[in-house]
């Protein structure tokens, strides 16, 4: 993946026309998402060939049907667990997995906190809407307290995750966050993910206007993506939580990177040991 | 089979069955009593340059043995009752995405935790209609140690000519039974590969309809760029709804398996020509069945045995055939009678005699002999 002097991006190259238009919402966050993720791929110069995207269920997993590459849309929660074994059989493929709050965070919060752990090189890009769109707008483990959801008619009362905190705790190579707000900013985050040799976690602050922003009176799109900027502390203030005009929910940019064993690669040096135990 | 006789248990034969047939990927999670093949398999993969992974739970098993088939690796997972009851989501989503892969299913007392380390017949029904909605399946049912390790390798052969998941399905007996296997060289394994794209074809469809029904794979990364999903789809692999087109889809995947069952078909005859008391078993019941028609024969009865060995697809004509021949049809089995529900829409249920057993314990011979005894003499 050497950075070379490429064309400039264009969207077009990397996406299944034939299939426009596509079936998200009027104003959803994931399409800026989807084209941050190609952009990075793009500039990186991953072949398209060797590229798979695998995704699970809810409006997330629908995203990665659009690109133009190896597309797999598996089962609800699991993407993780089908990723492992694609990357494991097929090291040559850059695997990246498209997931959202609903699929990653709780019914496959198990196969997250095992793939952060075993640090296989995964890039894994959260679409984070706070909400269970597909199903039609239920509660889920990133709804904001006391949003309105099909699910918690009065509000809801039930704590969030810091998915980056879980991530960078379960042993996560790689960690950051970032706003489709910042397009450029979150196409350099998955660049650096995808180019990190281990377990990447990205989790994107996207937004769903017509049911969760509807529901919650957040406004239209522009007014519910300049909301996250409120919410964040960039990455071009230095993260720090004193700045006066955010009341600095979370962190963004690159939260957390350290230098540790690949999972594939050490796999194989230790079978390789052992093949050559068995031959003598 | 040129012969370089081991003694091995069921658990082994298993693993070494699927190394013989070319596997080079197995996630699993420990469960009794399967969890010997996956410890075997541990060892046996790194030397062929495969690999080995043990998963959080059951679910992510098979899904990881799903990618890696969907990447071009013949892969497997073992398990048993309650960890198969996980596996039936993705177990669809392979019958669904047409993904070749294996799963071992050694049956223990059920339900529920049951009885970990007691054998059982019980997930007969689950293995066929486990999973959600009509999906096709094929199962296998070993009865020996060596049949382990020769059904294993068919298991494989099957899933990739058909592209659809195959179960190898035993008991806890046969699992942990020490017996003398003949092993073949490795050139002597016939083993089969599903039909491979180039990556250059012009209009290659990923689901298109063929003469056999199953479509032909490609590899990620020569050049295809497919899309692979649970959802019902079309020849072009995106999803559809058009009820025409659905239906076209699904009743391919499934009549690929009617219209292959020349191939896929497997039973064993024992003296069942001439039976008066045909016995339908499969497993350790075929194994005791066989023994209580050597004694009865000797008795003067004529008792004959029917042992599917492929279970799934029910063999529907074999047992027609051979139990229009006979007064009575009995069916021994370790469950509260799920084989004895095929047997008799095929038989008619007044000539089916039950025979059930769910302490644990498996039917022995004088079990069997006995019922049908009492059966000769009414």
């Amino acid at each position: 993946m050497n950075e070379i002097v490429r064309p400039p991006f264009e969207i077009r190259d990397y996406l299944r026309l034939n299939l426009m238009p596509h079936f998200m919402c009027p104003g959803c966050g994931h399409g800026i998402a989807l084209r941050a993720l190609l952009w990075a791929v793009h500039e990186l110069g991953v072949d398209k060939n060797k590229l798979a995207i695998v995704s699970g269920i809810g409006c997330s997993g629908r995203v990665g049907a659009y690109i133009d590459a190896n597309t797999y849309h598996t089962t609800h929660g699991r993407p993780l667990a089908f990723a492992t074994g694609l990357k494991l059989a097929r090291p040559d493929l850059h695997v990246i997995v498209i997931t959202g709050d609903g699929d990653c965070l709780a019914i496959g919060g198990n196969h997250l906190i095992h793939a952060c752990r075993r640090n296989l090189d995964l890039t894994c890009l959260m679409l984070n809407n706070e909400v269970y769109g597909m199903t039609g707008g239920q509660v889920s483990p990133t709804t904001a307290a006391n949003r309105l959801t099909t699910t918690t008619p009065g509000g809801n009362t039930e704590p969030t995750f810091d998915s980056c905190k879980l991530a960078e705790a379960a042993g996560a190579g790689f960690v950051g966050r970032e706003v489709t707000l910042q397009t450029p900013a979150l196409k350099n985050l998955i660049k650096a993910a995808i180019a990190y040799p281990g377990f990447s976690f990205v989790e994107v602050l996207s937004d769903c206007t017509e049911i969760y922003g509807r529901k919650n009176d957040l406004g239209e799109s522009p007014e519910m993506i300049l909301s996250q900027k409120a919410d964040m502390r960039p990455e071009a203030f230095g993260n720090v939580a004193d700045q006066p005009f955010r009341p600095h929910r979370m962190q963004t940019g690159v939260i957390a990177k350290y230098d540790k064993p690949e999972y594939g690669a050490a796999y194989r040096a230790r079978a390789a040991i052992e093949k050559a135990k068995a031959g003598r | 089979m040129s012969a370089s006789p081991r003694s091995l248990h069921g658990n082994q034969a298993c693993a070494l069955g699927a190394i013989a047939a070319g596997c080079r990927f197995f996630a699993g999670y420990p469960i009794t009593p399967s969890s010997e093949v996956a410890e075997q398999m541990s060892r046996e993969l790194p030397r062929v340059d495969g690999v080995f992974i043990q998963m959080e739970d059951e679910i992510a098993s098979l899904a990881a043995v799903v990618g890696a088939s969907l990447g071009g690796s013949k892969a497997m997972t073992a398990t048993s009752g309650p960890g198969f009851s996980l596996m039936q989501e993705n177990l669809g989503y392979a019958a669904m995405t047409e993904a070749p892969c294996v799963i071992i299913n050694v049956m223990r007392g059920g339900p529920s935790t049951g009885m970990p380390t007691r054998p059982s017949q019980g997930d007969v029904m689950q293995a066929r209609w486990g999973s959600h909605g009509d999906h096709p399946i094929i199962v296998v049912t070993p009865a020996s140690v060596q049949e382990i390790y020769t059904e294993t390798i068919r298991a494989f052969n099957l899933a990739e000519e058909f592209r659809a998941p195959v179960i190898v399905l035993y008991d806890e007996i046969i699992a942990h039974l020490t017996e003398t296997v003949s092993l073949p060289r490795a050139d002597e394994v016939e083993t089969s590969t599903r039909k491979w794209a180039t990556g250059t074809e012009e209009n290659y469809l990923p689901y298109a309809e063929t003469d056999d029904l199953v479509p032909v794979m490609s590899r990620p990364g020569e050049g295809h760029r497919v899309h692979v999903t649970g959802l019902t789809h079309l020849p072009d692999g995106f999803p559809t709804q058009k009820p025409e087109l659905a239906d076209r889809a699904l009743k391919r995947i499934l009549d690929k398996i009617e219209i292959g069952r020349p191939r896929i078909d497997k039973v064993e005859h024992f003296g069942t020509e001439d039976a008066d008391y045909l016995i339908i078993a499969i497993g350790i019941a075929a194994r005791a069945a066989r023994r209580a028609a050597q004694v009865l024969r000797k008795e003067g009865l004529k008792v004959g045995l029917l042992r599917p060995v492929t279970l799934w697809p029910f063999p529907e004509e074999a047992v027609r055939q051979a139990a229009a021949r006979a007064r009575k049809v009995i069916a021994p089995e370790m469950n509260m009678g799920q084989l004895a529900l095929e047997i008799e829409r095929l038989a008619g249920a007044d000539k089916v005699v039950r025979l059930n057993r769910i302490d644990g314990e498996p039917i022995t011979p004088d079990d069997i002999a006995a019922r049908i005894r009492e059966v000769a003499s009414t």
